[in-house]
């Protein structure tokens, strides 16, 4: 077993051990299971909402059903995956009451059966995480996250910012590992379409550093 | 079999993942190695998934954790242990 995999079991065993513990009665200890999702499920909750107090209600509703719902939770199942879905449905719920009118389609978007070309670029010179001290840079990368359907904003957030392998987000989902990977195919490429000439003209106009 | 630049764009993501069959990794790595407009399009993407991926991108309200935990410790403590009675259903 390798040294991951291992790290990942006694992970997920020290959970498994503070679940059968709160169930015992040890309610307390709900607070040290859900602390290392605090963050997840909020951004997965604001980017289907675009709404903070909207976001923070909805993780605060998730984290309690969670905790209803824990004896249904199957210990197969790892816990982060079980939560993230029951933030998706809190949200895609809380959605559909505000603004059924305007809510956006959870379906595929027409047109998704065609190609996604990406932006040309003769070269690119690394952007460095330290840009991110300029809040304008971290809103042109949430606006572009915003502005991918839901289907792939869900896919990409769980994937490449909560980091969940292919199986657990096909797992929170409720989809397909293939349709994981080609919705995440498309969002990753939408994304470099949206942001590449953004962040390139950027970078072309000041050097990073020169206004930091 | 060679690739061209529109078939390689079809494998950024599974190459960004590691995620390639061994003959198509070969035929992407071959083209990449000689296509700067590819390459450029593969590092511009991991790029801007790093960044992405930044917790700085979607900070916290301030005070988010505070209140989460006061709020679980207002319901939870009158609600006792989860006996998975009246909870609404969970997805799995």
């Amino acid at each position: 077993m390798s040294a991951a995999a291992s790290a990942a079991n006694t992970g997920c065993g020290r959970e498994a051990r503070k679940i059968a513990s709160i169930l015992a009665g040890n309610t307390h200890e709900f607070h040290e299971l859900i602390r290392p999702y605090e963050r997840g499920a909020y951004v997965m909750a604001l980017s289907m909402l675009k709404n903070e107090a909207d976001a923070e209600d909805v993780a605060q509703e998730a984290f309690l059903k969670a905790y209803r719902g824990l004896r249904s939770f199957r210990a197969e199942a790892k816990f982060s995956t079980w939560l993230m879905s029951i933030v998706l449905n809190e949200a895609r719920n809380r959605l559909r009451r505000k603004n059924a009118v305007q809510m956006e389609s959870l379906d595929e978007p027409p047109g998704t059966e065609t190609r996604i070309s990406p932006t040309l670029l003769r070269d690119w010179r690394e952007i460095p995480s330290e840009t991110l001290e300029r809040m304008e840079v971290r809103s042109m990368l949430r606006d572009a996250v915003s502005a991918l359907s839901p289907i792939y904003r869900e896919v990409l957030l769980l994937r490449d910012v909560e980091e969940m392998s292919v199986g657990e987000s096909a797992e929170a989902l409720g989809i397909s590992q293939a349709a994981v990977k080609v919705r995440l195919h498309r969002a990753r490429l939408m994304l470099q379409k949206r942001l590449a000439p953004q962040l390139k003209k950027m970078n072309s106009k000041r050097g990073w550093f020169g206004w930091l | 079999m060679v690739i061209d630049c529109k078939h390689v764009w079809e494998h950024i993501s599974g190459y960004l993942d590691g995620d390639l069959a061994p003959e198509i990794l070969e035929e992407v790595q071959k083209h990449l190695d000689h296509c700067g407009i590819c390459s450029a399009i593969l590092d511009s993407t991991r790029n801007i998934l790093i960044l992405t991926a930044d917790e700085r991108v979607f900070e916290l309200p301030l005070g988010y954790s505070d209140r989460l935990h006061a709020r679980l410790d207002a319901e939870i403590g009158g609600m006792g242990a989860p006996d998975g009675r009246g909870s609404d259903p969970v997805p799995f």
